[in-house]
Parts: C-alpha cells; structure tokens; sequence
C-alpha cells in the first residue's frame, strides 16, 4: 500500500510539475529574473501548492497517525545555521543558471533529451559528494 | 501566454494534493531533494523502495503524457558546463540546506516552518541576484 501511494503522489506531483509549467525553464528562469521579462507563473505555482498542504497540516495537528498507521512528521527544531543559509545559497545559484530544481529535473527526464540527463548526473553527483563529506565527518561508515 | 497562471495554478494545487496525500496517508514530507537524496547517500535505505515508487510516479507520468502528445517544451540550455555547474550546486545546496523548493517552499512554508521560510527567501534572493548578474552583466544565463 505505501508503494501505491508513493508512486500515485509521485505521479501526481510530476503530473502537477508539467502543467504548471515548471518543467520549462524559460519559466522559472522567468521568474527569476526580477529585472527583466519577468514572469510570475511560479508564484501561482507556489501559492496553489500550498493551500492544499495548510488544511493538511491543520488535519494532521489533529491526529497523531498517518492513515498507514506511521507518525506524523513532527516539526524540526528552528534552528537557522550555515548549512541552511549556504546550502540554499548554493541551490539558488544553481537554479538560476539552468531552471530547474530537483522535482523537474526527475520529471523532464523521459523527454529532456541529453541536456536533462547531464544536469540530472550533475545533481546525483553533487548529492553524493555532500552524503561522502557528512559520511566522514560523523566518523561512521553508511 | 495570458493563460499561463491558469495552468500554474492549477498544476500547484494538483503539486500540493500530491504532498497533502503523501503526508496524511504515508505521513511523510513531499520533498524532492530529500525523497532522492536519501537513496544516493543511503540514509533513505529503510524506504528505499517507496522512495524509488515515488521517483518512478515523478519520471513516469510526465514522460508519458509528453509521449502521448503533451505539447510542452524544457527550453534547457544546451551550455553542458553551466548545466554541469549548475546541477553540481543544486545537488549539494539542496541536501546541505536538507530541503528544496518541495521541501522548504511547499511543505515547509504551509506549516510555518521558520527553517522552511528561511531557506525559500535564501534561495529565491540568490536565485534574483544570480540571475540578475548571470543574465544582465556577465550575460551567461
């Protein structure tokens, strides 16, 4: 069952990814650029995400359960530090420079072509590296 | 297009059922970079197969509405040391930060999140500034 449901949100979510327009980059790149052509499809794309998850947090503060009978997901402690404000630094510049994040980098990949799978290893690999460095500094193999 | 807030619209709301079902029924959080990043550096190994389900229902769909005649277009540069450069940052920002636009801007902005607020005026501010220099001064983008 938590596979059906997997890949029903999944296909959902890059259902949602396509029509939305987030899979174009000009798009996004539209978005970001604030001084120029610029395009505020995203900030629909944004807003329309999240008024389904407001009324699930608001059913969710009231049950102690998933509906698969796992925990909720509880809320992280707030902590502001580097590795949040450099490692959303670094994705922001990372954003800019082609147009996708990593949601559409999975779901352009079956009609991208060559340039989507470069990006898509790129991802991968700086994902592996980040994973390599905690992985030592913790001091324990995986 | 004048229309194109209509689609985004709507194709956000379709974005934030996928994390309102994927949190309520699975009680998991919806974002992309954690979902993939967790099976790449094995601290996703207990779920690994619901998280591979997941990423097959994001790749799947897409391609096969796009195959089944979805016009839509990447307009992906073809520039392979920026797309190189580019998915490089987006890999290690994204697992460095522990959240994406999914993670922090979807999920995390609807729960008042400070970290997930935090994150998403951190990474929008570089992206207006990158873009701003990349596209208007060094003309790169």
């Amino acid at each position: 069952m938590r596979i059906v449901i997997a890949l029903l949100a999944g296909g959902l979510f890059g259902a949602g990814l396509l029509v939305s327009g987030m899979t174009d980059t000009a798009k996004v790149q539209g978005w970001l650029d604030l001084f120029g052509n610029w395009d505020p499809t995203l900030a629909f794309v944004l807003g329309g995400a999240i008024l389904p998850m407001l009324v699930a947090w608001r059913i969710a503060a009231r049950r102690d359960r998933a509906v698969l009978g796992n925990a909720l997901p509880q809320p992280s402690e707030p902590v502001i530090d580097g590795s949040l404000i450099g490692g959303s630094a670094l994705f922001g510049f990372g954003w800019a420079l082609v147009g996708l994040c990593p949601g559409p980098a999975m779901a352009v990949l079956g009609f991208g072509g060559t340039n989507a799978m470069i990006f898509f290893a790129a991802m991968i690999g700086g994902m592996m590296a980040w994973g390599g460095r905690s992985l030592i500094r913790r001091g324990t193999p995986a | 297009m004048p229309l194109d807030w209509i689609y985004g619209l709507i194709g956000g709301l379709m974005i934030g059922t996928a994390a309102a079902i994927y949190l309520l029924v699975s009680g998991r959080i919806m974002g992309a970079s954690g979902i993939l990043g967790g099976l790449i550096d094995g601290s996703g190994r207990a779920t690994a197969v619901e998280r591979i389900a997941f990423i097959c229902g994001v790749i799947g769909v897409p391609s096969f509405a796009v195959f089944a005649g979805y016009q839509t277009q990447t307009n992906l540069t073809g520039n392979v040391a920026l797309l190189i450069i580019a998915g490089l940052a987006v890999g290690v920002g994204t697992r460095m930060a522990n959240g994406c636009t999914s993670g922090h801007g979807v999920c995390g902005i609807s729960r008042f999140s400070v970290r997930g607020i935090v994150a998403t005026c951190a990474y929008l501010g570089f992206g207006f500034v990158t873009m701003y220099l990349g596209r208007h001064v060094l003309g790169v983008i």
